[in-house]
């Protein structure tokens, strides 16, 4: 490739700053400047953005083209957008390029809007949901006709989830309204690059006409790791797809590898950790002493429960009084704005956070990132340990902190993991099929399509590359008319096919209803937390109005209180006083009070395949266990003594008496979620086995089900009684019998018929309650799968829910993995491996500070037991 | 959680519980209200065996197609055949001399002309050989022919008057709809939330049986001037009907 050198202006910009353009940003010049896409692959630090970007400023500067939209700029963050806006800033000023740069988020005036449709910018920074709106509009087709580059930010963040799948079908809208349009993604390092890389160009380039780059290139920067998958020779493509037929198309891939490696790890506090539990409260002391030492230290972790715990924990320690802020998903969204503006300003010592501030800006000054809890993904422990030092050249710093003994065991394998550089991201997604009903009303909405050709432009983005001509029209008989076999709103149809074989929206109704309901983002229903405050004249009396709103908490949490119950929220205990309207009413609590502490969901995640495959690995092979910390290789050797440990693809099933019951545990490491569903499918088959199940608990590493017959009779008596239990047939009609009814699928549902627009999106204010909603989702679901199973709707909630909640896809693999491979041993009391499961058993709602040590005592008592 | 599907939780176990304890001591699921006997059924209907009558109320017909004529939202159009599915269920298992419809039958005054012509026949099939009275809702007032059987505002039957909307004062033995009343209970975590029945021994209001029928909690103030002294709310439960006292059932 022809190397590219700076303009003069840019080269002299950059000499200014006492800087020289990195190689990466050469190569994106020349890469964007031959009209092709590019994937650029990199660390924090890089410089990423700015490559992104210097194309487009570099053309601008060039000599004037016609006015109009140059460039598009799309981020999952606003916040991003908003801050990237503000960093062009310099350089357009510093070179005097006169480049107009504006941002359009859900916070743009309307009067702002129109005027940048009519006289656009050169550059417009926006979101996926803006963008949709965007290409939904009557003047699209002229806005975007003259568009030369779309930029993609934090890209691997976005493509795993029905954001991705929206935003892949506006970039196909944009490559046809602009053929020739130049796609530029920006990514953290990923496991499969080459997923990314077709995202972002379309996949049939011969039937859409578009003028293709017939190759896509390679450009490997610094140093391949050994062992990383990715320092395979450039492919040359077209090349043979591996399904045989088609050819591939895939965007060029820059990658910039190295940086510094990053100084990671555990944190060892010395103390004795219990075998369950999140909290990690034993570590607090050693956290606060190194933020003390530290200028600016980020403390993840992966719940917004925990996250109050730590930040109240670290106050109570806090007698330097050190400025220590908390920032989570449901604090109020000023307090969030204040929080990271504090930050940016350097006028933090701490934040505890969740994964909203995993992306984001660029803090700059951040010297630590502190990981609280099971790390639960070798690529989301990357990511967070690059907010800190966002210079590559310097190490990122950065601890885990385990907060019980398997998390030990979890940490070392993310340590390992971060080592060898290995990724876990996950697949590429399927596209889903209400985010394709809400992108075809919205593309009636801008203009009258024709099948033939919207399909063909459908078909280029990469998740519905697949999509059959069926299924396409199966999604424009759901639009028009709800796609029922009962054809009884044919005269109410939203969409209409026209004598000349177009389809056009049927009116203005109609097209305010699409606006009002883009998006794939369904927040939980949720009331807001308001401080009440409390009558002078009267003492316990409590005033309704005038308090300050600290944030939001889900509806469901908020039914569960009643007026004294104390929580924690905001930083503070508080009182709850009873629900007026859509409000939950709060008073703060005295002080020394025990706080429920909310069970308010958060983000969770399920342990990824591959960490929890390191951590079998580690289990099986005792010659690792040097690594190990002590109280962990200990554990394991009483597990051995007790029982046994299972080999790396071994499934252990341990059963045992205790209290007038039975208990059979199971291990596979799967993740929370996968044995939620096992868990539900084994008490089924028990139940038909009449071993009369009584219920169960799981957690990330295994399942405990208790009953109230003795299961080590019947393995004893009946050969193959095991291997059938968990037999993989157990995915076929007993999983469905369970999906049918489940709430969980319930809830897919209703989220899939909001994105598809079956039910409308509620905003605030609106006087319709939540619950409503909820309500007839339910009864619509019930009457919709006895009377049309095979819906599109009920499809699109099946397909969420094998990747999703109930993780039937991972459930699969482990069942398939284990088969001849189930290690049985019967017991006459609890193992150790056992205990920690059977500590989850009861743990829906957890009391206070006063809960850990009910735990450690309960935990204690049972562990007594096993080691008596 | 537990076997069967549902999430097992402690407060299921006592609503179980709760249940198996009410059934020792009250052995049918009926009451008595102005001398009559009721049963309650777990469907949703009221039987009174002395008169061979059924009532069901708030069956809200064609509401999916209300829904589409209307605000252009699609729901499944399937709901009338899925609540007259029901009331045939019922109809076939207690064989009713009369069947009496207790208001807001259809969910608008246009509901009858945009039935499928299958559903029509239902109705028609349902109301051949027995008595059957459409009393007047506030969303069906203006239905007064074409759909069989005959209409009325009121029906008195035995000590029992038979009405859509409750009205304050009324004397004892009203038996009303319109509220669609639902019952929560909610321990440790867990809400449990059903149609039922609402009584004080001086009144009933029934349950909404329509399939796309929401609810009103019975601790929405809409109940307090109708039931001054307290009820007891008598929730459909999978398998039977469960009476709960006012003071175990929560807010929305």
């Amino acid at each position: 490739m022809p190397e590219a050198a700076l303009p003069e202006r840019f080269a002299a910009w950059f000499a200014s700053r006492g800087w020289s353009p990195r190689q990466h940003q050469l190569d994106l010049v020349t890469i964007a400047g031959a009209g092709r896409s590019a994937l650029l692959v990199a660390p924090t630090g890089a410089g990423k953005t700015l490559a992104g970007f210097l194309p487009s400023l570099i053309a601008l500067a060039g000599p004037r083209r016609t006015k109009g939209l140059h460039t598009l700029y799309v981020s999952p963050l606003k916040a991003l957008a908003v801050d990237i806006a503000r960093n062009l800033e310099a350089p357009i000023a510093e070179m005097d390029l006169g480049i107009r740069v504006e941002t359009r988020t859900g916070d743009t005036p309307s009067h702002k809007r129109s005027r940048q449709v009519e006289r656009p910018p050169d550059i417009l920074l926006t979101t996926p949901e803006q963008l949709a709106l965007l290409i939904a509009h009557r003047e699209a087709a002229e806005l975007f006709s003259g568009l030369s580059c779309v930029v993609l930010d934090e890209l691997h963040a976005l493509v795993t989830s029905k954001r991705g799948d929206l935003l892949s079908l506006g970039l196909a809208r944009l490559h046809r309204l602009s053929p020739g349009l130049t796609a530029i993604g920006l990514s953290a390092t990923v496991r499969e690059p080459d997923d990314l890389r077709r995202y972002l160009v379309p996949q049939n380039h011969r039937r859409t006409g578009a003028s293709p780059p017939p190759c896509g290139e390679e450009l490997e920067m610094g140093v391949v790791p050994p062992g990383s998958g990715q320092g395979h020779p450039a492919t040359p493509t077209p090349d043979p797809s591996p399904q045989g037929g088609g050819e591939v198309f895939m965007a060029d891939l820059v990658v910039v590898h190295g940086g510094a490696a990053p100084d990671l790890r555990m944190l060892e506090t010395g103390r004795a950790l219990p075998l369950a539990g999140h909290t990690a409260g034993q570590a607090m002391p050693a956290i606060y002493e190194l933020i003390g030492r530290h200028r600016t230290v980020l403390v993840f972790v992966n719940t917004r429960l925990q996250a109050e715990y730590t930040f109240q924990e670290l106050w109570r320690l806090n007698e330097d009084a050190l400025p220590i802020a908390l920032h989570h998903g449901s604090l109020d969204a000023s307090q969030r704005r204040r929080v990271e503006a504090a930050m940016a300003a350097g006028q933090l010592r701490a934040i505890v956070c969740t994964a909203t501030l995993d992306l984001g800006i660029d803090w700059g000054d951040v010297d630590l990132v502190i990981n609280i809890g099971a790390p639960k993904g070798a690529s989301r422990i990357m990511q967070r340990i690059g907010r800190a030092n966002h210079r590559m050249d310097e190490p990122s710093k950065a601890y885990l902190v385990p907060a019980n003994r398997f998390e030990m065991l979890e940490c070392r394998a993310a340590l390992d993991a971060v080592e060898e550089a290995a990724q876990d991201t996950p697949d590429a997604r399927l596209g889903a099929p209400d985010v394709l009903a809400q992108h075809v009303l919205g593309m009636a909405c801008a203009d009258a399509f024709d099948p033939n050709a919207f399909y063909e432009e459908i078909t280029s983005a990469a998740p519905y590359a697949t999509l059959s001509w069926e299924a396409f029209e199966a999604v424009v008989d759901y639009v028009a008319t709800g796609g029922y076999a009962l054809r009884a709103y044919e005269r109410f149809a939203k969409i209409l096919r026209g004598p000349d074989g177009l389809w056009r929206v049927r009116d203005a109704r109609t097209a305010q209803q699409y606006r009002m309901n883009v998006g794939t983002i369904i927040e939980a229903t949720k009331v807001k937390v308001r401080l009440a405050r409390q009558m002078r004249a009267k003492p316990g009396t409590i005033m309704p109005r005038g308090g300050r709103v600290l944030g939001e908490i889900e509806e469901d949490f908020a039914e569960t209180l009643t007026p004294g119950d104390t929580f924690l929220f905001a930083g503070e205990v508080l009182r709850f006083e009873g629900l007026s309207e859509d409000e939950a009413l709060a008073t703060r609590a005295g002080p020394g009070t025990d706080p429920a502490i909310p069970s308010y969901a958060g983000a969770k995640f399920p342990l990824s395949t591959f960490l929890a495959a390191r951590v079998r690995a580690l289990i099986a092979d005792p010659f690792e266990w040097d690594r190990l910390p002590r109280q962990v290789t200990e554990y394991l050797l009483q597990q051995r003594r007790r029982s046994v440990l299972p080999g790396a693809a071994d499934l252990l099933v341990e059963t045992f008496p205790r209290g007038g019951r039975y208990y059979l545990t199971a291990f596979p490491f799967e993740g929370r979620l996968a044995h939620q569903t096992l868990g539900m499918l084994l008490t089924r088959r028990m139940e038909r086995a009449r071993l009369r199940p009584l219920g169960f608990a799981a957690n990330d590493y295994g399942i405990a089900i208790w009953m109230a017959r003795d299961p080590r009779e019947r393995i004893a008596e009946e050969p193959g009684f095991l291997e059938a239990l968990f037999a993989e047939d157990m995915l076929g009609d007993d999983l469905e019998a369970w999906l049918d009814e489940s709430s969980i699928m319930k809830r897919t549902f209703r989220q899939c018929a909001v994105i598809a627009g079956l039910i409308e999106r509620r905003y605030p204010g609106q006087k319709k309650t939540g619950r409503q909603v909820t309500i007839s989702t339910d009864l619509v679901y019930d009457v919709l799968r006895k009377h049309q199973p095979d819906h599109l709707l009920l499809r699109a909630a099946r397909q969420d829910a094998a990747t999703g909640l109930v993780d039937v896809g991972r459930l699969g693999m482990m069942l398939r993995r284990i088969q001849g491979r189930i290690i049985h041993k019967a017991l006459d009391r609890v193992s150790p491996l056992s205990v920690s499961v059977m500590l989850e058993i009861g743990r829906e709602r957890v009391y206070g500070e006063g809960a850990d040590e009910i735990l450690a005592e309960a935990e204690a008592q049972l562990l007594e037991e096993a080691l008596a | 959680m537990t076997r069967g599907g549902a999430p097992l939780s402690s407060n299921e176990d006592a609503i179980l519980a709760l249940g198996q304890r009410l059934e020792r001591s009250n052995k049918l699921p009926g009451l008595t209200l102005a001398g009559e006997a009721l049963s309650l059924d777990l469907s949703g209907g009221l039987w009174l065996a002395a008169h061979r009558t059924l009532v069901v109320s708030d069956l809200h017909l064609e509401k999916g197609s209300a829904y589409a004529s209307r605000s252009g939202q699609f729901l499944p159009p399937y709901d009338t055949r899925e609540t007259l599915a029901c009331l045939h269920e019922v109809v076939a298992r207690l064989d009713p001399a009369c069947v009496v419809a207790l208001g807001d039958s259809f969910h608008d005054s246009r509901g009858p002309e945009r039935m499928e012509p299958g559903d029509r026949a239902m109705v028609a099939a349902l109301q051949e050989g027995r008595d059957w009275v459409w009393i007047a809702g506030n969303h069906d007032h203006a239905v007064n022919e074409g759909v069989g059987g005959r209409y009325a505002d009121t029906l008195a039957l035995g000590g029992l008057t038979l009405r859509h909307e409750p009205v304050a004062g009324a004397a004892e033995g009203e038996v009303a709809g319109h509220l669609h009343p639902c019952g929560k209970v909610a321990m440790r975590g867990r809400a449990v939330r059903r149609r039922c029945f609402v009584s004080d021994g001086h009144r009933l209001v029934m349950p909404a049986f329509g399939a796309y029928a929401g609810g009103l909690n019975v601790r929405d103030p809409a109940f307090d001037p109708l039931f001054p002294k307290g009820f007891t709310a008598h929730l459909l439960g999978d398998g039977r009907v469960f009476a709960i006292g006012r003071a175990m059932l929560a807010r929305d």
